[in-house]
C-alpha cells in the first residue's frame, strides 16, 4: 500500500518529495487514480498536491498568462482567464464531463504527458515556457523540451511542475479536437492556432499525430508571408487549404484502434484551414 | 419528447381487438397507470444494492487467470508462486471442475476453465481466492502457464474449411430458408454487400457475486443474472450435485442487454466457495467485463432483391455470416433469427436465405438487444433504400406497398395471426410532421460537438428511414415458460416470481397487475429465488411482460377465483356477481361488501401457476414452419447533420411509432424506447469492439464508446401503435427491443441521404465518410 503525503504548501511539497524523490505526485488523480485502479502503476509514497495554494494560482499580464499546476480546467474555462487564454479554455472545455473537469489539472495534463492531452497544443502556439522545482531549484523549459516522447517528459526525481507562462498575443485563438462522438472523448486529433499581430506571426501546433507535439513551424512562415496584416482582410480560401495540407505535413499520424493515420493527417488540414479562416474572420467568431 | 405526445400516446386508442381480457380499473396504480418504479428513487440517490456490494462476515475476493492468446494449446501450469502468496485460499484449475466441465445455453461446449487449450483472449485458465482484492489479483498474475501459441483464426467466412477449433467443429448452425419459386426473377434487382461491427452491450453495472457455502455441501450464490433457473442447472452440473444444493437470488442487476443470459462468474464463485468453506464475492473490473461476457455478432450479409416496376418484392436471396466467437453461446438461435427475419416486415412471395453462425477465435458473441435481427435490419433496410433508388420511387411508398400484416406468410411460410400493424406503424412514424430544427450557432450542437470543429456552413443534413421487426419470446418449439405465485393473506398481496428485474421495469409490472386483478393497493413482490419458485424463462426476447407478466396475472385470477368462491358461499351467492376493487369483495348488485383484509386475515390465499405461450414448431430443411410466437415492429426516422469533410455526424432527431399491443406503464414504455434509440445510434455511429488478431483493443470506456447527452437526440414518439395482441395478457407486446432494432439502420440512412454516400458498414466512423 502507498504512503500518503498531502502538502499543504509548497515547501511541504518540495520537502515532501525531497525525502522521498520517487515518490508519485497525485494533483486531481483523473489519470494517476485510473492506472493505479488498474493495476498499471503501484506507487510506493504520494504526494498529494491538490491543497498546495501556490500550485492553484494564475496570473494575467498584458502580455502575459500565467497558470498555476494545480489549476483546474473548471477554472481555465472561467473568466478573467478564460478571456486572456482563449485557446485553453476552449481546449478544457472538451476535456471529459464536469467532474473530471473539476479535479484535472493543467499540472497532471502535463505531467501526463500524453500526445493527446489537450492542453498541450495549446501551451505549444503560446511558446509557453514551463517552469518546474526540485531539489536542484528552478528550471523552466519550452514545451518541447518537457515532453520528449510518448507519456514521457524530462522531469527529474523530486521536481515538480510549478507553472505554465504563457504568451498573451494579440489575436484570435482557436482550439478544435475531434473525438468518436460529440463530448468526452480522448482526441484523435487536435489543433491550437492563435494569431499574433504584433509579431505578425500564426502559431499552430497538433495533438494526437504525432509522438509529441509538434509545431507546424513550415507552414506558420508560409502563411505569415500571405496574411493581410494591415488591413485585416480575411484569408483566402486557397491560401486557407495550401496552408491546411503544410499544417498536415508537420503531422506524423500512426494507425490505431481510435483511428488511421490517414484520417489524421487529412483531419488535421481540415482542422488548420477553418482554425486559420476563424482567426482571420472578418466580424465576430462564434466562440462556443 | 414532448409532453404532448405522451399525452396522446398514453390516451390514445382503444383496445378494439377480440379475445383480449379487458383491463379493470384500479384506480391509478393498476395497469395502464403511470407507476413509477419502486426501485427508481434508492437507484438515483444511490441507495440501491447492486450485486457489486454484497458484503458477508470474513468472506475472500476471487479473481480470474485469463488467456492473453487466441489460441493456444496450455502446456503446463504452476501454481506454485500463487499458492505460496500469504492471504491466498484456493488456486483452482479444470482438474477442480469436480462435475461436468463444460457448460452452455444451448450447447455446452464451453469449459468453465481452460482444459489443455486455450480458444479466445480472456477465456479463463485459472481462479484465485484471497482475502484481499490486490493479493488475489497479484496471486493470479503470479502463476505461470506456459502456453503453446498457435494461428488464430478470425475470419468466419473462412471458419467452415478451417482445421477444427473445437471438437463440435467450426460450424455453429447452417440455415437455409427456400419459400416460393425460387426461379422468378425481378424486372428491377439491387444487390448490396453490408457489414456490421461487433457491438457491445455496455452495461453499467459489471458481472459480481457472491456465493456463500453451506455445511450440507449445498452453495448459495447472489448474483446479477438474466435468467436464475437455467445457472442455476448448469452450475450444478458443473459442480456435479443435485440442483436442489445450489440456490440463487437474485441480487441488483446493473443493466444486462443479452450479456448476463450467459454464464461468467457463476461456477468459479460457487467452485471458490465450496473450496474454501467460505463465502467469496467477485467483481469484474471495467476491462475484464468487456472479456467476460458475450457480445453482438458481427454479421457479412449479402442481398439481391427482386421487384416487378411497380415495386413490389418478388423475391430476396441473402447470404448472412455470423461471427459466433470461441464457444456456442446462443449463435444458433442468433443466426435463425437473422435468417428468418432477413427479409424484413414485407410480402415476400419467394426468398432464398442462407445464414451461417461460425466459430472462431475471437471473443464468444451471443444474445443482445435484437438477437440477430438488428444485423439483417441493417441490410434489407438499405436494400429497400437502393431499390426505392432504382425504381425511382419514395422510399416509405416502397415500404407501404410491401408492408406484411395480418394474413400474410413470413418467408418461413408462418401466416400472421396474431396483430402486426406494419403499415401503420410507417404511416405514424414517416408521415409525422418533419421536427422544426434550425441549424444551431451553438458548435456544441453541430457535429463535433464540444470539439469544437465545425460551423452551421460546414454542415449537410439528411433525413433516413428504417423500419424492422422481430419475434417475442423463444421460438422454433421451445417451451420458454414463466412460474408466478400469488398470496393474498390480511388484504395484502406477495407475488413471488423469478424474474429477473434487469432494469425493464418488472417490479413495476408484477404491482401494476396484482393491483389490478386484485384491486388491493399494497403488493409485496418477494425477491426473485429458485428455491421456493419455478423458473421464469429469461428476461430477454421481449418476453417478460408477455410470460411473467402472464403468470402473475394468472395466479392473481387463481386466489380471485378462490376468494370469491368462499365469499359467494357465505352469502350464498353467485361468484360471477361479485368482484374484488378497493379492497373489499363487493356483489355487482351492490347489496353486499367485505373488507379483503378480513376475508383473507389469518388463513390466506394462494396459488403458484405456470403459464405457457402457445406451442412453436422447429424450422423444417427448407426453413419453412410456425417457428414463432408473436411479431413486433418499429419504425424509425433520422434527422442528422453531418460534416462531410471531418466525416461528423450529429443526429438530431429521431422519430419513431411502435406496435406495442398495448402500453400497460407509459413511462416506461418511453424508457424502453429512448435507452433502445439510444442502444441503436450507438452501433450506426460509434460502438465497436476493435479486434485485432482475436485481441479486444478497446476493453474501456475510454476507448468503447457510448452515445452521451450531447449525442442523443430528442426523441419524439409519433405514435404508439396500441392494437392489442390476441393472446397475450392484456393484449401487451414486449416493447424493448425494436427500438434497437431500426434506429441504427435509419440513421445510417440519413447520413447516406446527407452524403450521397453508399456506406455499407455499420458502425460508420469518421473515415468512412471524409475518405470514403
Ligand atoms: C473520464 C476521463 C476523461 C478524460 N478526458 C480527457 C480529455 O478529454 N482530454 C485530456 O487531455 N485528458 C483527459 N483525461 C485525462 C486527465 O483528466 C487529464 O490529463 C488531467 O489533466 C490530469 O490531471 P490530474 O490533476 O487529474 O492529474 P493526476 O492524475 O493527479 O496526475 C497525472 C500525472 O501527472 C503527474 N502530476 C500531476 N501534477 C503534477 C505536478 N504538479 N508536478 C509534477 N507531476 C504532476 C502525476 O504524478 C501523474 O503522473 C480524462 C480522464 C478521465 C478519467
Amino acid at each position: 500500500m502507498s504512503d500518503v503525503v498531502v502538502a499543504r504548501s509548497l515547501d511541504e511539497a518540495r520537502g515532501a518529495l525531497a525525502d522521498h524523490p520517487d515518490a508519485t505526485v497525485l494533483a486531481g488523480g483523473t489519470d494517476l487514480m485510473v492506472e493505479i485502479n488498474r493495476g498499471l502503476r503501484r506507487p510506493s509514497h504520494v504526494v498529494g498536491v491538490a491543497q498546495v495554494p501556490e500550485l492553484r494560482l494564475w496570473s494575467v499580464a498584458d502580455d502575459r498568462v500565467t497558470v498555476g499546476g494545480g489549476v483546474t480546467y473548471t477554472e481555465m474555462m472561467t473568466t478573467p482567464l478564460a478571456d486572456a487564454a482563449p485557446a485553453l479554455a476552449q481546449a478544457a472545455r472538451t476535456v471529459g464531463s464536469p467532474p473530471i473537469r473539476n479535479a484535472g489539472t493543467l499540472g497532471g495534463n502535463l505531467g501526463t504527458a500524453s500526445p493527446a492531452g489537450d492542453t498541450l497544443p495549446v501551451l505549444a502556439a503560446l511558446n509557453a515556457q514551463i517552469v518546474v522545482v526540485g531539489p536542484d531549484g528552478e528550471r523552466r523549459m519550452a514545451l518541447d523540451d518537457f515532453v520528449v516522447g510518448v507519456k514521457r517528459t524530462s522531469l527529474r526525481p523530486g521536481e515538480l511542475i510549478v507553472r505554465a507562462e504563457m504568451d498573451r498575443p494579440t489575436g484570435r485563438q482557436e482550439f478544435l479536437k475531434i473525438g468518436p462522438r460529440n463530448a468526452m472523448v480522448i482526441s484523435m486529433a487536435g489543433l491550437a492556432l492563435v494569431a499574433d499581430h504584433d509579431a505578425r506571426a500564426v502559431r499552430c501546433a497538433l495533438g494526437a499525430v504525432a509522438a509529441g507535439i509538434p509545431r507546424a513551424r513550415d507552414a506558420e512562415a508560409w502563411v505569415a508571408e500571405r496574411i493581410d496584416w494591415d488591413n485585416g482582410a480575411g484569408v483566402d480560401d486557397a491560401v486557407a487549404a495550401e496552408f491546411g495540407q503544410r499544417v498536415a505535413a508537420a503531422s506524423a499520424p500512426i494507425d490505431d484502434h481510435r483511428s488511421t493515420a490517414a484520417y489524421r493527417r487529412h483531419a488535421i488540414a481540415v482542422l488548420a484551414t477553418r482554425a486559420l479562416k476563424r482567426a482571420f474572420a472578418q466580424g465576430g467568431s462564434s466562440d462556443a | 419528447m414532448t409532453s404532448e405526445a405522451v399525452n396522446t400516446a398514453a390516451g390514445g386508442s382503444t383496445a378494439t381487438g377480440t379475445g383480449t381480457d379487458t383491463i379493470v380499473d384500479a384506480g391509478t396504480r393498476g395497469v395502464g397507470a403511470d407507476v413509477g418504479r419502486p426501485d427508481g428513487v434508492p437507484k438515483v440517490q444511490g441507495r440501491f444494492a447492486f450485486s457489486s456490494d454484497l458484503w458477508a462476515d470474513d468472506f475472500l475476493w476471487g479473481h480470474t487467470l485469463r488467456s492473453p492468446h487466441a489460441s493456444a494449446l496450455i502446456r503446463g501450469i504452476d501454481i506454485g508462486p500463487a499458492v505460496a502468496m500469504a492471504g491466498v485460499y484456493a488456486v483452482l484449475l479444470a482438474d477442480d471442475v469436480p462435475g461436468c466441465l463444460t457448460y452452455g445455453l444451448e450447447h455446452g461446449d464451453q469449459p468453465a476453465l481452460a482444459d489443455g487449450q486455450v480458444r479466445y483472449v480472456g477465456e479463463p485458465v485459472a481462479l484465485v481466492a484471497a482475502d484481499h482484492p490486490d493479493i488475489a489479483r497479484r496471486a493470479a498474475e503470479a502463476i505461470v502457464v506456459d502456453y503453446e501459441v498457435s494461428e488464430p483464426v478470425t475470419d468466419a467466412e473462412a471458419a467452415p474449411t478451417a482445421a477444427p477449433i473445437h471438437p463440435d467443429g467450426n460450424v455453429f448452425r447452417e440455415i437455409a430458408i427456400r419459400h416460393g419459386d425460387l426461379d422468378v426473377a425481378g424486372e428491377v434487382v439491387v444487390e448490396g454487400v453490408y457489414e456490421v461491427g461487433m457491438q457491445d452491450q455496455a452495461f453499467m453495472g459489471p458481472e459480481s457475486g457472491m456465493a456463500l457455502p453451506d455445511e450440507d455441501g449445498s452453495v448459495e450464490l447472489f448474483v446479477s443474472t438474466q435468467w436464475l433457473h437455467v445457472d442455476r442447472e448448469q452450475i450444478a452440473a458443473c459442480l456435479g450435485i443435485d440442483e436442489e444444493k445450489v440456490r440463487l437470488t437474485l441480487a441488483g442487476v446493473g443493466g444486462a442487454f443479452g450479456a448476463r443470459e450467459d454464464l461468467s462468474l457463476q461456477v468459479h464463485l460457487c467452485l471458490l466457495a465450496l473450496h474454501t468453506g467460505k463465502p467469496v464475492k467477485m467483481v469484474y473490473s471495467r476491462d475484464e467485463s468487456f472479456l467476460g461476457h458475450v457480445h453482438r455478432h458481427p454479421a457479412k450479409m449479402w442481398y439481391r432483391h427482386h421487384a416487378d416496376r411497380n415495386g413490389h418484392l418478388v423475391k430476396v436471396e441473402a447470404r448472412i455470416v455470423l461471427d459466433g466467437g470461441a464457444y456456442a453461446s446462443t449463435s444458433s438461435a442468433v443466426i435463425a433469427n437473422a435468417s428468418c427475419f432477413a427479409a424484413g416486415p414485407y410480402k415476400v412471395p419467394a426468398a432464398h436465405i442462407t445464414g451461417l453462425a461460425a466459430r472462431t477465435n475471437n471473443p464468444p458473441c451471443g444474445a443482445m438487444r435484437g438477437f440477430g435481427a438488428v444485423q439483417t435490419c441493417f441490410g434489407h433496410e438499405s436494400q429497400m433504400d437502393k431499390l426505392a433508388a432504382a425504381l425511382n420511387m419514395d422510399p416509405v411508398e416502397l415500404r407501404l406497398l410491401n408492408a406484411i400484416g395480418p394474413g400474410d406468410r413470413l418467408v418461413t411460410g408462418q401466416l400472421i395471426t396474431g396483430t402486426f400493424p406494419t403499415a401503420e406503424v410507417i404511416r405514424q412514424c414517416a408521415y409525422a410532421p418533419e421536427p422544426e430544427i434550425p441549424l444551431s450557432d451553438d458548435r456544441r450542437d453541430l457535429p463535433g460537438g464540444s470539439g469544437r470543429t465545425t460551423d452551421a456552413a460546414d454542415t449537410v443534413r439528411g433525413t433516413g428511414f428504417a423500419v424492422g421487426f422481430k419475434n417475442l419470446m423463444f421460438s422454433e418449439g421451445y417451451d420458454d415458460y414463466s412460474s408466478a405465485a400469488c398470496r393474498v393473506s390480511d388484504g395484502v398481496a406477495t407475488i413471488t416470481c423469478a424474474c429477473a428485474e434487469v432494469g425493464q421495469g418488472f417490479v413495476t409490472l408484477a404491482q401494476q397487475i396484482a393491483r389490478t386483478e386484485l384491486g388491493v393497493d399494497e403488493v409485496i413482490l418477494a425477491p426473485a429465488q429458485t428455491a421456493t419458485i419455478g423458473s421464469a424463462g429469461s428476461s430477454s426476447a421481449s418476453r417478460q411482460t408477455w410470460m411473467s407478466g402472464g403468470a402473475v396475472q394468472a395466479a392473481c385470477r387463481e386466489v380471485r377465483a378462490q376468494i370469491l368462491a368462499d365469499v359467494a358461499a357465505e352469502w350464498g351467492v353467485s361468484p360471477d356477481g361479485l368482484v374484488l376493487r378497493d379492497g373489499l369483495v363487493v356483489s355487482l348488485d351492490g347489496q353486499q361488501e367485505a373488507l379483503l383484509a378480513q376475508v383473507t386475515a389469518g388463513t390466506g390465499y394462494e396459488a403458484d401457476v405456470e403459464y405457457h405461450h402457445a406451442p412453436t414448431e422447429a424450422l423444417d430443411e427448407n426453413g419453412q414452419g410456425n417457428a414463432h410466437v408473436s411479431f413486433a415492429c418499429a419504425a424509425h426516422r433520422a434527422t442528422v447533420d453531418v460534416d462531410p469533410d471531418l466525416g461528423l455526424v450529429r443526429v438530431r432527431d429521431i422519430t419513431t411509432a411502435q406496435d406495442v399491443g398495448r402500453i400497460l406503464n407509459p413511462t416506461q414504455a418511453v424508457g424502453q424506447i429512448e435507452g433502445g434509440i439510444a442502444q441503436g445510434l450507438g452501433l450506426a455511429l460509434m460502438e465497436e469492439i476493435v479486434l485485432d488478431d482475436g485481441i479486444v483493443r478497446n476493453a474501456s470506456f475510454t476507448d468503447y464508446v457510448i452515445p452521451t447527452t450531447l449525442d442523443m437526440p430528442d426523441v419524439t414518439i409519433a405514435a404508439f401503435v396500441e392494437e392489442p395482441e390476441p393472446g397475450a395478457p392484456y393484449g401487451a407486446k414486449g416493447i424493448g427491443e425494436p427500438p434497437t432494432i431500426s434506429s441504427s439502420a435509419a440513421i445510417a440512412a440519413a447520413v447516406r441521404a446527407a452524403t450521397g454516400q453508399a456506406l455499407p458498414r455499420i458502425p460508420i466512423r469518421p473515415a468512412d465518410i471524409a475518405l470514403g
